[in-house]
């Protein structure tokens, strides 16, 4: 499925547009890794973040609301409503926590993220 | 006053006292001080406020204050069975019974009291006893074998304690015998006292007032008791509990000062005649009193620990208001309860048909509480204490403080009513003197400014609502209007949305945010319109655009566990279950590898199932007849019910179809928050109807219903809307109470919070929904026949529909794979979710 080869990270095929709800997200695995992939419909924009909230190392961010506070977009944790911050992964309630983000392209109906 | 190197303590006494200076001393600082203890018991320290459980059942290692280790470990060295017999004052050292000899910096005289014993001839008599140690309690036992009367000289706390000890030791006679005209004549007066007795006599003691006791008969062994009065009384054994003694014959020989009636002379700094000895507990006189209680003792051990890390702390007068619970019989006194008049005003409520005794002393301007005494119902204590040590000013009417409000308009049980020593959130020891301090103060008016601010509501998360409601009564005492709006995203309370989505007939979440709010939503907001959604439509929650604004547990239409799992509940209406279904059960159970347990409102949870599972075992439990429990939603959980009139002998209505059929009729209904039912077959209850959202109790002539209660974390009983009524008409008044609360209540309120906070409480919502002074009741009996007729069972739809069903996986790339991270451990026989880390 690698696509382009870069010098420390590779794209990847993920899934289809339709695998991920408007305005929600799902989990998609990458060479073992659990990556949620958003779809913020609403704000015509895609977000690639850890799957794994770091409060409590669940992997659950996939499962969690998407939405906005100000112009941020940002997921809550389903378990302890951890935010976090699609765009760089801050956590906008607790600054101790953090999560990566991935770069994501669609292109013609594939999602594809950059790990 | 810690130096660089190790200062000495020397502890004389190992009772609770000094065990709590030790773990005040070493939870301080624990490197600079060396610690040696000494106790004259074997045993190391243990409780003896609860010294007669040891009759009950408990053994001496369950009283224990802390296990012997526990000293060793903290680097304390204990002596026991040991007593020191010399202070050694030039030299500061002590000299223990067996010889050992230790130095010390500061010495803490920690060494308690004994019994007093009364100088009556034949104390020494075989068959007489103290009520004061574990080992006096194993002495007492065993000589009780062959005994058949006892008694008890002191009709106080401890006396009555012992004589209930004598009763359940199988004497067939226990006495009482005191020495004035009242029982526990400290603490009450002579009508509580009078209350009291009736109630201990009923429990089978015989109580003798006004008895001085001149001689104790019998040769080796006693016989009898003779009294002043020339009257005598055979007993085979007797516990002499007249009081205490402070034990400061260690003190008087090393020359400290002592009271000649007992005591060793401290100041407020706890410190002896010798600045380097100080004296704590029952053998401290500080302001010219012995404190015969433990909590003051353990301020006494807080006063000399902080000193001896360097602070300046005194002793201030101990606040000795106690309330206990004497042989099931509550007593309770605070402040001054003897005051009389002229000096103040005094108020009595005295229910001798139910054993009920209020008295509370008024100042004589009719402004403040100045103290009381509460016998058989103690349950005002703590908002009466409080009353009186802040010196509130009291409301016109002040019986209404023990009698409550009779006629009228009902006092607001809301958390501004509170004092502001009151906890609100356990887990920061935060009260609600210090939140609104923040509220006020420092402008923290959000719950996210003070979770910040103050860590509130970061712990456990229960307290939130209450913080929410501090923040709005704080602002609203500032003449600021607040409305609870829901967020950033809508500018409006959850009834004016709900109402609002009404009128303009909005089904899906975006078109209710174009409408009617701003920006992208949240976790806030999404979850409350899907609610509403339900509330009003009751279209399946995950059509349309609907499954990704609901919380994580309505999205999987299960409940999100630890790990990552879910669990799941069938519907057991009325917790009633055929054999065949339970063996479903079970087999679901052990084929999805699912761990079993009975809820406590009578249905069969199966924890552990990997989200990709739920649409398979979901299709099993409907092929057997089963449907949604609705355990994830804020929804109708269980009616549970007891057996009733089908099989029980006390039943008298059929309690078991009638919860059947509420369960049926209000299943799947979404509110502000779950609510729980129950239905109980007579009056004994047992389905525990009265704390549940609304609950029904059979009496002969049809039904009794309740609402507004639940259990949780602040329990309130539910309260009468109506009495025996039929059937019919108590469906009718719950589906009118169900949609009031419906429409009306803040996000995520139980229906207790939402009476607690509606103005006019239980009167105002009798005149909405019975007395119909709105005119709404047609329409809420109408909203609700609607939500009745258009029930579905959400899961048969998701297993049905291939659309709806595909968003049960794990990982959309391989749905077939599950997620390698659910670890599980086992435990009995089962599984258990693998606990989460705490430390990232």
């Amino acid at each position: 499925m690698e696509i382009l080869q870069s010098t420390t990270t590779t794209w990847h095929q993920a899934c289809t547009v339709e695998d991920i709800p408007a305005d929600g997200g799902a989990c998609v695995l990458i060479k073992g890794r659990q990556i949620a992939i958003f779809n913020f419909s609403r704000r015509n924009e895609w977000f690639a973040t850890d799957n794994q909230c770091p409060h409590r190392h669940q992997m659950v961010l996939s499962r969690g609301i998407i939405g906005s506070q100000g112009q941020e977009p940002k997921v809550a944790c389903p378990f302890h409503k951890k935010t976090f911050s699609l765009r760089d992964g801050s956590c906008l309630n607790d600054e101790h926590y953090s999560i990566a983000t991935y770069p994501i392209e669609i292109r013609g109906g594939i999602v594809y993220v950059e790990v | 006053m810690s130096t660089s190197t190790e200062t000495r303590v020397v502890v004389i006494g190992n009772g609770m006292v000094g065990y709590k200076f030790c773990e005040k001393l070493i939870a301080k600082e624990k490197e600079h001080f060396r610690l040696t203890v000494f106790g004259e018991e074997s045993q190391v320290a243990y409780d003896r406020v609860h010294l007669s459980e040891y009759f009950a059942g408990k053994s001496a290692d369950d009283l224990l204050m802390a296990p012997r280790d526990w000293y060793s470990e903290h680097g304390i060295e204990l002596y026991t069975g040991d007593p020191v017999v010399d202070i050694d004052r030039e030299r500061k050292q002590v000299r223990s019974h067996h010889g050992l000899v230790v130095a010390y910096d500061y010495l803490i005289l920690a060494t308690g009291s004994g019994a007093f014993v009364p100088p009556v001839d034949g104390v020494e008599k075989d068959g007489v006893f103290v009520y004061r140690t574990l080992e006096d309690l194993d002495l007492i036992q065993s000589y009780a074998r062959k005994a058949r009367k006892g008694a008890v000289i002191g009709g106080g706390l401890l006396g009555l304690e012992a004589a209930k000890a004598l009763l359940d030791l199988g004497l067939e006679e226990a006495h009482v015998v005191e020495f004035a005209s009242r029982l526990m004549p400290r603490q009450i007066d002579e009508a509580g006292s009078g209350i009291l007795q009736r109630q201990l006599e009923a429990l089978g003691l015989q109580i003798h007032l006004n008895k001085s006791t001149q001689l104790i008969q019998g040769t080796d062994h006693i016989e009898g008791l003779q009294f002043a009065d020339g009257t005598e009384l055979p007993v085979d054994m007797l516990i002499i509990s007249a009081g205490i003694r402070p034990r400061d014959e260690l003190a008087k020989i090393a020359g400290l000062e002592t009271h000649p009636r007992g005591g060793i002379l401290v100041n407020d700094q706890l410190q002896t005649s010798d600045p380097s000895i100080f004296a704590i507990g029952e053998c401290a006189l500080v302001h010219q009193m012995i404190y015969g209680l433990v909590a003051p003792g353990y301020e006494m051990a807080e006063v000399v620990a902080s000193q001896l890390i360097g602070n300046v702390k005194s002793f201030r007068p101990f606040d000795m208001s106690t309330k206990l619970k004497l042989i099931g019989v509550d007593v309770a006194s605070f402040g001054n309860p003897f005051a009389q008049e002229p000096d103040c005003r005094t108020i009595t409520y005295d229910n001798k048909a139910k054993g009920v005794y209020k008295r509370i002393n008024v100042s004589s301007d009719g402004k403040t509480l100045l103290g009381g005494i509460l016998v058989g119902d103690a349950e005002q204590y703590n908002m009466l204490l409080q009353t009186c040590k802040n010196l509130t000013i009291l409301p016109p009417n002040p019986e209404d403080l023990i009698l409550g409000s009779r006629g009228g308009e009902e006092a607001g049980a809301g958390v501004m009513g509170l004092p502001d020593e009151a906890l609100i959130c356990s887990c920061e020891a935060l009260t609600k003197g210090q939140l609104c301090h923040e509220i006020s103060e420092n402008g923290q008016t959000t719950v996210e400014a003070l979770k910040k601010s103050t860590k509130a509501c970061t712990g456990c998360g229960g307290c939130t609502p209450l913080v929410k409601d501090l923040i709005q009564g704080v602002m609203k005492q500032q003449g600021l209007y607040v409305r609870n709006t829901i967020c950033e995203h809508f500018d409006y309370t959850r009834q004016e949305i709900l109402d609002l989505i009404k009128i303009n007939q909005l089904t899906t979440y975006n078109e209710v945010l174009n409408e009617l709010g701003k920006g992208d939503g949240c976790e806030t907001c999404k979850p409350l319109v899907g609610s509403v959604l339900a509330s009003l439509w009751n279209e399946n929650i995950l059509q349309k655009d609907r499954a990704v604004i609901q919380d994580s547990n309505d999205r999987y239409l299960a409940n999100i566990q630890k790990g990552g799992t879910y669990s799941v509940v069938p519907r057991i209406p009325g917790g009633e279950i055929t054999p065949d279904k339970l063996i479903t059960i079970g087999q679901v159970a052990k084929r999805y590898g699912l761990y079993t347990k009975i809820t406590g409102g009578q249905r069969i949870d199966m924890f552990g199932a990997h989200v990709g599972d739920l649409p398979f075992i979901w299709e099993e439990l409907i092929e057997a007849g089963f449907e949604s429990g609705h355990a994830y939603g804020k929804a109708l959980r269980t009616v549970k019910s007891c057996v009733g009139s089908t099989w029980c002998r006390f039943g008298v209505q059929d309690s078991v179809s009638f919860a059947i059929e509420l369960e049926e009729r209000y299943k799947g209904i979404r509110a502000p928050h779950k609510f729980k039912s129950g239905v109980s077959g007579c009056i004994r209850e047992c389905a525990e109807a009265q704390s549940k959202d609304f609950g029904v109790i059979a009496t002969e002539k049809g039904w009794n219903l309740y609402v507004g209660g639940n259990g949780g974390s602040k329990p309130q009983h539910a309260q009468l809307l109506a009495a025996d009524v039929d059937k019919e008409t108590c469906t009718r008044l719950i589906d009118r109470f169900l949609m009031f609360y419906i429409k009306t209540a803040d996000p995520l309120t139980r229906t207790a919070t939402w009476l607690n906070k509606l103005e006019g409480g239980m009167s105002y919502l009798k005149a909405v929904v019975v007395d119909d002074v709105l005119g709404i009741v047609a329409d809420l009996e109408k909203e609700m026949q609607l939500l009745v007729d258009t029930y579905h069972c959400e899961w048969k739809e998701v297993v049905e529909n291939p659309e709806l069903r595909k968003r049960f996986s794990h990982f959309v790339n391989v749905p077939e794979q599950k997620d390698p991270t659910v670890q599980f451990d086992s435990m009995r026989n089962q599984t258990k979710a693998r606990d989460w880390k705490t430390v990232s």
